[in-house]
């Protein structure tokens, strides 16, 4: 079968002095699933991931329903049973896992290279992702193992801030929906409606392939076809839509007797791919995302011992992302956690970053980058990332030139522009009289 | 098929220079009592260092609880030559990242850099292994954000509560009875001179391992080693008294009705011997084959029986960690799918009582261990671990050396052995049994 190679990219890191190299060969097979592939021959195994645009932003009105079809991937096959199916990948000593966020559901297997031991391991994986058959006995299980999740998440102050922040700046966008569902609509999803979702969602079209290990292309080459050739060609999905910005500032308020009263404040970002995605990236660094050093945990942590951890993070999807700031601090220090938070932020907005914390924190995000492609595990992750978003193959090498020819003005412009504190979402998670004093 | 995933192993732990062990670790020790190994990995041009003290909760005793981790969050505080913050911004601005954490058996601190920016990372730890100041502005700001962790991780959980209530019952009066972080009152009360005679006590280079893994050559590392470290005077440090336990110490309950929990949850635990507690070294390696056998994956016994089969847990696990300096535990956990947590608990009895009468079939054997032997491998993909797993290994006391003895036990284990491990540790005296219901469910019976 002849291969159509689309693409082949050398990623070359050397800003740190050593050099590191990550040879992406990317392709697309008959059926028509794209193929992201990187030879590492140091340990004699191999990570194989099939990612698909089967995420929660996929639910429709039945919240759950594409993390139950990717819980009960592994439940039955009409030849074989759920542990039929395990004990196939275990007698390899083969690792296998399931799991699905916003945009993608995705099946991994990471097994030895030898070919006694991974060929069967393919077949499984190809079995289980094509012919899956959601038998009612595990829809029923697999049901009750959610719920009781959902249960055990409503004393969870973390979990409880997240789905209520996430409502908060998506509004009636897909990406609003919690992945894991609500009690209420995992009670009502039936197995007819995860069969359709599987087929709709898990199909050659709609699939990513990535390898790395240790094998040829060859190989590589047989198991995307395996692959994508069990599945059923498929449909193109739509598109998302597109995410509003919440229409004003607000804050949310959810009581939970505790000592301490969990704060998570932001909107969304910008969507992959976007322009302003480097100088934001920058910015957060500064602001919370750069671990101890950053400007939130000084002043939070080292400075007024307010809380064990207070950070900012960024994240990008196939739309638009999000932005927050998140801490949890004793009751009687929330209005000073609050002010603090809010004048950090304000501060990136109206100043452009101190030069010292500025080439610090490009020193540290283009330095620190071979540590996150320092393992197969690592690799496959971010080859995954390219392959999904469709990004160019020397994204990572493109993001770190990027990153290093920004100056503190494009940091402030940019925040300034993306990040509007007349859009601010706050959620704030604790003790009623606390939360309802505090603004 | 059997033997070609064997006859791997050997293969890839002989690729490294011939002067290593066959666990692929350069040791050195320097004169001041400072050890250090060095694990080669050139994978990707990083580098990980560790330094490891062998200090952690378990050393504390009652009114000092909580001082290692406590301590452990100081050592950021500055020495003379680096203030406050700039031990970070230094690594930082290197394009390192840095951590510490705090075990019960040990105090670890980390940097990941570029492999070679190691310098720079060694300098500063040796410079706080030996130059720490410590004052009472930094401690009392440093009090107050150990005080939120304790809130965040464990004072406002269902499941941090339910944890600390348990350890007290299953270790009683060890080192383990306590939490890492320490009871709130004790944490309270530390002042500047208890720190200060934590640090004189247990942080010198003769109470401490420094572990390098990455993209580093030995010898390179053993000369900055004795240009960082080799000047810091090696002091002696005191002598652990452990108390002795009773044995047996009888079967314990412990209920912890909580007012926010929602789901009830089941945990059991058998005291048993650790990698250096053991008398017989394989003793260990047939514990982790009996987790294996009952919880190695979807497909194992626990899944099979309990989650799919009766259908009375909605979820069930087994696990062991030899890993520990006094005894382990042997723990399985159960969640109950309609709540009944007394048939979860018959069913996981039963499980231990098949494990004690019945031979593991042929099949069962030879998949769990495909299963550890894979997994053995699959841990040599994070050079963060490698280093961890020698640390661990070292403090503990069980010797790094433990590594090259794996795969021959775990290849040598018997179905013969499994039972009669399973038989002399498994044993109702050695147990403790845990269970968190909501406040307002009622007992099932």
């Amino acid at each position: 079968m002849k291969r159509l190679i689309a693409a082949a990219t050398l990623i070359l890191f050397s800003h740190t002095g050593g050099a590191m190299q990550a040879d992406i060969q990317e392709w697309t097979t008959r059926a028509g699933t794209d193929v992201l592939f990187v030879e590492r021959h140091e340990l004699p195994i191999v990570d194989v991931r099939v990612t698909f645009d089967a995420g929660s932003a996929r639910d429709g009105d039945t919240p759950g329903l594409a993390r139950m079809t990717s819980n009960l991937l592994l439940e039955g096959t009409p030849e074989r049973s759920a542990g039929a199916i395990a004990r196939g990948f275990e007698r390899y000593g083969a690792r296998v896992s399931t799991g699905s966020g916003r945009d993608t559901a995705q099946v991994s297997v990471r097994a030895l290279s030898e070919p006694a031991r991974l060929d069967p391991v393919i077949d499984s994986l190809a079995e289980v992702i094509a012919r899956a058959d959601f038998p009612s006995d595990a829809v029923e299980r697999v049901r009750r193992q959610m719920s009781l999740g959902l249960q055990q998440a409503q004393s969870s102050a973390s979990a409880l801030a997240e789905k209520a922040f996430m409502r908060g700046i998506y509004g009636e966008h897909p990406y609003a929906t919690p992945p894991g569902g609500t009690l209420e609509s995992v009670d009502e999803l039936t197995r007819s409606a995860v069969v359709d979702f599987h087929r709709r969602h898990y199909t050659a079209r709609n699939a990513t392939v990535s390898i790395v290990g240790d094998l040829g292309a060859e190989r590589a080459e047989a198991i995307a076809n395996a692959l994508s050739g069990a599945l059923p060609a498929g449909e193109s999905l739509q598109a998302l839509p597109a995410v509003e910005p919440p229409a004003s500032a607000r804050t949310i308020r959810v009581p939970l007797e505790a000592e301490q009263t969990h704060v998570m404040m932001g909107q969304p970002s910008v969507r992959k791919g976007s322009e302003a995605y480097y100088p934001l990236y920058l910015g957060n660094h500064i602001l919370g995302g750069g671990g101890l050093t950053s400007i939130l945990a000084e002043r939070m942590r080292e400075e007024r011992g307010l809380s064990y951890s207070s950070a900012s993070s960024l994240t990008s999807g196939a739309r638009r992302g999000r932005f927050q700031m998140t801490t949890q601090v004793r009751n009687d220090s929330l209005q000073e956690a609050l002010s603090v938070m809010r004048d950090s932020l304000e501060a990136m907005r109206v100043d452009e970053p101190a030069a010292q914390r500025l080439s610090d924190s490009k020193r540290n995000i283009t330095g620190s980058f071979p540590l996150q492609l320092d393992s197969n595990r690592d690799l496959l992750g971010y080859v995954a990332t390219i392959g999904f978003y469709d990004l160019s193959p020397d994204y990572l090498e493109q993001f770190v030139e990027r990153i290093d020819a920004l100056d503190g003005e494009a940091v402030r412009s940019a925040m300034h522009e993306h990040i509007d504190p007349a859009r601010n979402i706050t959620v704030l998670v604790g003790p009623e009289a606390t939360i309802n004093e505090a603004e | 098929m059997r033997n070609a995933l064997l006859a791997l192993i050997p293969a890839l732990m002989a690729a490294p220079v011939a002067a290593q062990s066959s666990s692929g670790v350069t040791e050195f020790t320097l004169d001041n009592g400072l050890q250090v190994l060095v694990r080669e990995d050139h994978r990707a041009p990083v580098v990980v260092s560790q330094v490891w003290y062998r200090v952690g909760s378990s050393y504390e005793t009652r009114g000092e609880t909580g001082l290692s981790h406590l301590f452990e969050h100081m050592m950021f505080k500055g020495t003379e030559r680096h203030a406050e913050g700039e031990f970070s911004e230094i690594i930082s601005r290197e394009g390192g990242r840095l951590n510490a954490f705090t075990g019960r058996d040990f105090s670890a601190y980390f940097e990941i850099m570029a492999a070679d920016r190691l310098a720079v990372a060694l300098e500063l730890e040796a410079d706080r292994m030996a130059n720490l100041q410590i004052n009472a502005e930094a401690l009392s700001t440093e009090r107050e954000v150990v005080l939120e962790e304790r809130r965040l991780r464990t004072d406002d959980r269902p499941e941090g509560r339910f944890a600390e209530r348990y350890a007290a019952i299953a270790h009683p009066g060890t080192g383990y009875a306590h939490p890492i972080i320490g009871w709130a009152d004790d944490v309270a009360a530390f002042d500047v001179a208890d720190l200060r005679d934590w640090y004189d006590q247990w942080y010198t280079p003769s109470n401490a391992i420094l572990v390098v893994a990455g993209d580093v050559e030995p010898e390179a590392v053993h000369s900055m080693a004795q240009e960082y470290f080799g000047d810091i005077e090696g002091r002696e440090v005191p002598t652990v008294h452990d108390a002795d336990n009773l044995q047996p110490p009888g079967e314990r309950r412990v209920i912890h009705r909580d007012p926010q929990a929602r789901v009830t949850q089941l945990r059991m635990g058998y005291e048993v011997p650790s990698f250096p507690t053991a008398e017989s070294s394989r003793d260990p390696y047939a514990l982790q084959m009996l987790a294996t056998i009952l919880d190695g994956g979807d497909g194992a016994r626990l899944a099979e029986d309990l989650v799919r089969g009766s259908g009375v847990a909605a979820a069930a696990g087994a696990g062991y960690n030899p890993m520990v300096r006094l005894d382990g535990e042997f723990s399985l956990f159960g969640v109950p799918a309609e709540g009944d947590v007394e048939a979860v608990e018959t069913a996981l009895r039963e499980q231990i009582r098949r494990l004690q009468e019945t031979l593991v079939s042929d099949e069962a054997l030879e998949r769990a261990r495909s299963q550890m032997l894979a997994d053995h491998l699959f841990e040599m993909d994070s050079v963060f671990y490698q280093a961890m797993q020698l640390g661990m290994l070292e403090t503990t006391g069980a010797g790094y050396q433990t590594l090259n003895a794996f795969e021959e036990n775990v290849r040598a284990l018997t179905a013969e052995d499994l039972r009669a491990a399973a038989r002399k540790y498994l044993r109702p005296e050695m147990l403790t049994v845990g269970i968190m219901r909501p406040a307002d469910e009622e007992d099932a019976g």
